[in-house]
């Protein structure tokens, strides 16, 4: 009898395709509510960092070079105080193939799809992930299928998923394109379920454990290199992969006076599900848009319990706005003779504003840089934006609006540190997960878990708790 | 009009849901439109543009949907020039190596 493919059918089939699909027993890490032992699934069910690093060695992804930006750091300390104005370093993960550490991610999840005998691998990207996965899977053998949030309903694309399409389809890869909305969902399940593939999720074990070594590798080349640690490490925030897998492979490296900091691009007002805000964002990844809520409740992912959990590794997030990582972006080409990003360089406009917080003596890690090109570098993504009535200014970056204008600092030293407190993101978590498993009364091991997993204190939870009038047996 | 023949490079286009079949919670403006599909395969059979086409894929899969395009060209580029772009990299430049003419 053939299945039932209707919306409700199919999404309620939901928990047995991805069991087929990624081949994880969750079951295996539950408590039976809010609390779950991450750290098992992440030993159980991933890779150790040798079995990575080999895996990755094996298809010439990892070990970038770390570049020092001498003059983006000349020019920090112009704006700087006396005294003030921290090194500033890159690891150029556009070096690895497919042009960025998601290469990192896609290796291990690849890897691990043809040990287990699938014939294909799926992922649900519009971003440098799915190149990735297919530059991967065409290495492996495998068949690769990249579903995409690609168009608005009148099928303008933004010109950096265009760009997407193409390299994946340059890689040998199947892409089915969608125009905005998140049943992407339903049609990722469907195409699952039809092919038996493995789901590359972005947010699995294996993905995240991928991204360790580029923690890990950093802090040993800094080492090699300059004889310590880095003072701080900027990572760019979106799903919180990037975030995660990178602060747990600094913490392998023992490395533990190292401050991590996150970064996204201030999107506030714009709706990412929205038709017609879907094209008046000049960045489809490294923004609030995915930041906060993949902060404040990662298990919003497609898999049941996300390997991904950013609020627990991060000691700082700052938000920078869309025209100064334009600025930022020109910088790096015409100060430094290096042409990468825009998005990967949105953790670069932190480090330049946080630079100059810190001692000369100081450095400052931005620990990922992408590939540019047609589609996806600053000329068509802002000439895009001028088509769709954005206007361009200079002036101060505060002032901009998403969705609006995109405006130009009119000087470097325009562009400044804004810290988004983190104890919002954790107050705001703690009230998704009493909201997410409707709870009134809640155990020890679940208070213990919130309490880790929001990397915040007994205190804190407690007065959110009480807030909310749950008790704690 | 365009035809396309067995075995041709194409692009076809379906709608998933109709815009009453949409998920709940969604934004109005997203609400009033379907959510439509692209995908492109190897023709197999000849269809005009706008007619129904069953297409290969290149992992296999078979599917059904209106021809859309014959050799779908990528049209992403590199835009209009953007003289905002100049104007920072020559304040860029002055900042840092200024006067030295």
């Amino acid at each position: 009898m053939a299945k039932d493919i209707s919306y409700e059918a199919v999404m309620s089939r939901k928990n047995e395709i991805m069991k087929n699909a990624i081949g994880i027993d969750y079951e295996l890490f539950e408590s039976g509510g809010i609390a779950f032992d991450y750290e098992r699934m992440m030993r159980e069910a991933g890779y150790s960092l040798d079995e990575i690093q080999e895996i990755q060695g094996s298809t010439g992804v990892g070990n970038t070079p770390i570049l020092e930006m001498r003059n983006l750091t000349a020019l920090a300390r112009k704006y700087a105080p006396k005294g003030k104005g921290a090194r500033i370093f890159i690891k150029d993960e556009a070096a690895n193939p497919s042009g960025s550490f998601k290469a990192r991610r896609a290796a291990n999840a690849v890897y691990h799809a043809k040990r287990m005998g699938y014939k294909g691998v799926i992922a649900a990207t519009s971003g440098n992930y799915g190149a990735a996965v297919a530059s991967q899977a065409a290495m492996a053998g495998l068949k690769c299928i990249v579903v995409q949030e690609c168009y608005d309903s009148k099928m303008v694309g933004q010109p950096e998923i265009l760009e997407k399409q193409r390299v994946c389809e340059a890689y040998g890869a199947e892409v089915v394109q969608l125009s905005v909305g998140p049943e992407l969902f339903y049609t990722f399940l469907l195409l699952l379920e039809e092919t038996g593939y493995f789901n590359a999720s972005l947010y699995t074990p294996f993905g995240i454990a991928g991204v360790e070594t580029l923690g890990y590798e950093l802090v040993m080349q800094f080492r090699e290199r300059l004889g310590k640690d880095p003072d701080k490490v900027l990572i760019t925030h979106a799903g919180g992969g990037n975030v995660t897998g990178t602060a747990r492979g600094i913490i392998k490296s023992g490395a533990e006076n190292v401050e991590v900091v996150g970064a996204s691009v201030d999107l506030s007002g714009l709706h990412m599900a929205s038709d017609y805000d879907f094209n008046r964002k000049s960045f489809t990844t490294g923004h609030t848009g995915f930041g906060i809520p993949f902060a404040t409740w990662p298990d919003r992912a497609d898999v049941p319990r996300n390997a991904a959990r950013p609020l627990r590794y991060l000691d700082r997030y700052i938000f920078v706005k869309q025209g100064e990582v334009f600025y930022i972006t020109e910088a790096l080409s015409v100060l430094e003779g290096i042409e990468r990003g825009p998005a990967g360089n949105t953790s670069l406009t932190a480090a330049f504003a946080l630079s100059q917080e810190m001692d000369e003596n100081q450095t400052i890690i931005v620990q990922e840089t992408e590939y540019t090109g047609a589609g996806k570098h600053p000329m068509p993504q802002i000439s895009f934006a001028k088509q769709n009535g954005i206007e361009i200014l200079f002036g101060d970056s505060e002032d901009e609006v998403p969705g609006k204008n995109i405006i130009f600092p009119d000087s470097p030293g325009r562009i400044k540190v804004r810290d988004f407190d983190l104890d919002k993101a954790r107050a705001s978590y703690v009230r998704n997960a009493i909201k997410n498993y409707d709870k009134k009364e809640i155990n020890k091991g679940d208070f213990d878990f919130i309490v880790k997993d929001a990397k915040s204190n007994d205190d804190f939870v407690s007065g959110i708790l009480n807030e909310l009038e749950v008790t704690v047996k | 009009m365009e035809v396309a023949k067995k075995g041709d490079w194409v692009q076809i286009h379906q709608i998933v849901l109709k815009p009453e079949e949409r998920a709940e919670h969604l934004p109005e403006d997203t609400k009033r439109v379907p959510l439509e599909l692209w995908v492109k395969g190897f023709a197999q059979n000849e269809a005009k543009i706008g007619e129904e086409i069953q297409i290969e894929t290149v992992t296999g899969r078979k599917m059904v949907g209106e021809l859309f395009a014959i050799n779908p060209k990528y049209i992403h580029d590199f835009g209009d020039y953007v003289p905002e772009l100049t104007k920072i990299d020559m304040q860029l430049k002055n900042e840092l190596f200024g006067g030295e003419k």
